[in-house]
């Protein structure tokens, strides 16, 4: 199948995956006990009031209606007005967003950055101690709730040896968030760690596949150095599966967002939407899932597409 | 080797061991599983039969004994009721075993349902099928149980349903998976000719060829359970006090912790983590004696 072709069914099925997404959060979201006008209005709200409130906000109509009035409002960008903060919700979005996209990938960045090598080393080295120790680092990283990490983290690093802030940088701007960088270092490193997790098991096992490969014993048969062999060869190949991976790894870093975030007080989407829960501001929670699955869904797409202009033996396998 | 040695003179060996037994040694050999299968043994042993023998008051506050460190009458101290945290760790421990372990089972049934069905079908049902299941997966979890958090307080039953629901998908891809490559093999085919049902196909002969997958998948989505059921408590859906799980000692411990009370949360933490460690290291472990694909 040419690259085109594959390309236009990819989008097609992302935008059914959209869609379908679309009415899950839609349906998931108004069949509350209580309804949104509850939570806004509070439990001494009169019937007449909240009858009131559900009119004004157009809850009363029947569901497709609802329903096909937010999409049409969605197709030109707007989300709504959050019920709790005085604003619309793609405005609240817009500025939190690029927040929490600089600490995922600053997160990412350092995850990728200590786990390649990791990975590499303990497959060059395989079955010695430095390979069993880093196993287990990478196993008890992956099976530590996040919340506690990031907790020893700051008790660690910020009270016991009072090194570094425990509060993420505050601030409106986007600039503001690297204005105090030491204040970013607990964060990013909360957010690494279970993604170093991920991507080191990974890697592993992909450079042990590639050790095991005729061009591998080629490679020595002709003498060329163990090192070389390591850096040029094993590392590009069996690192290439790693950008699918980051595609993949989408809603984990967005989940992972949501803890760090409110674990620091770190102004992004995350905290954001931590908040909109404990207030039921639900235009907030929909926007912000929203924008979430869609990420998600474009970060697959793009992963595979990627993948397969990389690396040209995928084209056999789409056929 | 030997086997093939002693074959020659002992008709015994002749006969193969069967996969079964193949498989068994192969995981015995495993020395990281084993000792995985032992620290749920002893995990179970402690929150089941501790407090048996460790006798404290889990019900009633005792606020004269409140946030005690740890000491010969508590080993590890007391919480900010007067809760023995060692009397609580066993309470706690059979929640979180009992949830994870019925949400891990729950989601692994509906996974296999839902990807075989997708799989045998083939065709438009199936793209409908798989294009929910990618959705799902676009919606992170932590935020589904967030909002749900926001809306209801449900008890453990209700619990148990939620993670399951929101945890299915990755099974129902490699049950998906496992169909397809067994849809065409020749006894579906014979099963249809000579007038099996669909239903026939799926039930007695897709997912019984696929236990394998089913086993490594089940025991990787209960250690998922696990760490999930910690994440739910602090997300605000944990169960209620004076029941407690160790997600919900961890996260009552949080505030306390910048204290000093650090009997709070370690303890907890280190046995989720030791937990959810030891059922990942199994899953491995069975993942590599059978042979099959899986996720990570």
């Amino acid at each position: 199948m040419p690259l085109v072709w594959y390309t236009l069914r990819r989008l097609a099925q992302a935008v059914v995956v959209v869609f379908i997404v679309t009415v899950v959060v839609f349906l998931m979201l108004h069949s509350l006990p209580g309804g949104p006008a509850r939570g806004i209005l509070g439990a001494e709200a009169t019937p007449q009031q909240i009858a009131d409130f559900n009119h004004a906000q157009g809850l009363d109509k029947p569901l497709t209606t609802q329903y096909a009035i937010w999409i049409g409002q969605l197709l030109r960008g707007d989300l709504g007005r959050s019920y709790s903060l005085n604003a619309t919700v793609s405005s609240l979005i817009a500025e939190r967003l690029p927040k929490t996209l600089v600490l995922t990938l600053l997160s990412a960045l350092l995850g990728l950055v200590v786990a390649v090598p990791l990975g590499l080393l303990q497959a060059a080295r395989r079955n010695r101690l430095s390979d069993y120790l880093a196993t287990a680092v990478t196993f008890v990283l992956f099976s530590t709730p996040l919340f506690f990490f990031g907790l020893v983290m700051i008790i660690v690093f910020s009270q016991t040896l009072p090194w570094l802030p425990a509060q993420a940088p505050q601030g409106q701007t986007l600039a503001s968030v690297f204005a105090d960088p030491a204040a970013l270092v607990l964060p990013v490193l909360t957010g690494a760690a279970p993604l170093v997790a991920v991507f080191g098991r990974y890697m592993r096992s992909s450079a042990l596949d590639n050790l095991a490969r005729d061009y591998v014993r080629t490679a020595r048969a002709k003498g060329t150095p163990f090192r070389r062999i390591l850096s040029r060869h094993v590392l590009r190949n069996s690192a290439t599966p790693l950008i699918t991976m980051l595609g993949y790894q989408i809603p984990v870093m967005f989940g992972g967002a949501l803890v760090v975030e409110q674990l620091f007080n770190y102004p992004g989407m995350g905290l954001l939407f931590w908040n909109a829960a404990q207030s039921s501001d639900f235009p907030v929670l929909l926007g912000c899932i929203l924008v979430i699955s869609i990420a998600t869904v474009a970060g697959s797409l793009l992963a595979d597409l990627a993948h397969s202009l990389i690396d040209p033996r995928t084209k056999a396998a789409r056929s | 080797m030997s086997t093939v040695v002693e074959s020659q003179f002992e008709p015994r060996a002749l006969v193969a061991p069967s996969p079964g037994r193949v498989m068994l040694r192969r995981f015995l050999r495993n020395r990281v599983a084993i000792a995985g299968a032992v620290v749920i043994i002893l995990a179970v042993v402690f929150s089941f039969a501790g407090p048996l023998l460790w006798h404290t008051d889990q019900t009633h506050t005792d606020l004269t004994a409140a946030n005690l460190a740890p000491s010969a009458r508590h080993p590890l101290g007391t919480d900010a009721v007067g809760f023995d945290e060692l009397g609580r760790l066993m309470v706690g421990g059979r929640t979180s075993l009992l949830i994870g372990l019925s949400a891990g089972i729950l989601a692994t049934v509906i996974g296999t349902v839902w990807g075989s069905v997708a799989g045998y079908a083939g065709g438009w049902v199936e793209a409908v099928m798989m294009r929910i299941v990618d959705a799902g997966i676009a919606i992170p979890a932590l935020f589904i149980l967030l909002v749900i958090a926001a809306i209801a307080q449900p008890n453990t039953a209700g619990l148990v349903l939620i993670l399951g629901l929101v945890s299915w998908l990755v099974p129902s891809r490699l049950m998906r998976a496992e169909t397809l490559s067994l849809k065409h093999s020749d006894y579906i085919q014979t099963l249809r000719a000579i007038g099996g049902s669909h239903a026939r196909a799926i039930v007695h002969h897709i997912v019984p060829n696929s236990v394998s997958t089913i086993v490594v998948a089940v025991t990787f989505q209960i250690a998922d359970s696990i760490l999930l059921v910690a994440y739910v408590s602090y997300l605000g859906l944990g169960v209620k006090s004076p029941d407690t799980d160790w997600g919900g000692m961890l996260s009552q411990g949080l505030s306390q912790a910048y204290n000093g009370r650090w009997w709070l949360i370690v303890p907890a933490g280190l046995v989720i983590i030791l937990v959810v460690c030891a059922f990942n290291a199994i899953g491995d472990g069975l993942r590599d004696s059978f042979e099959v694909g899986g996720r990570r």
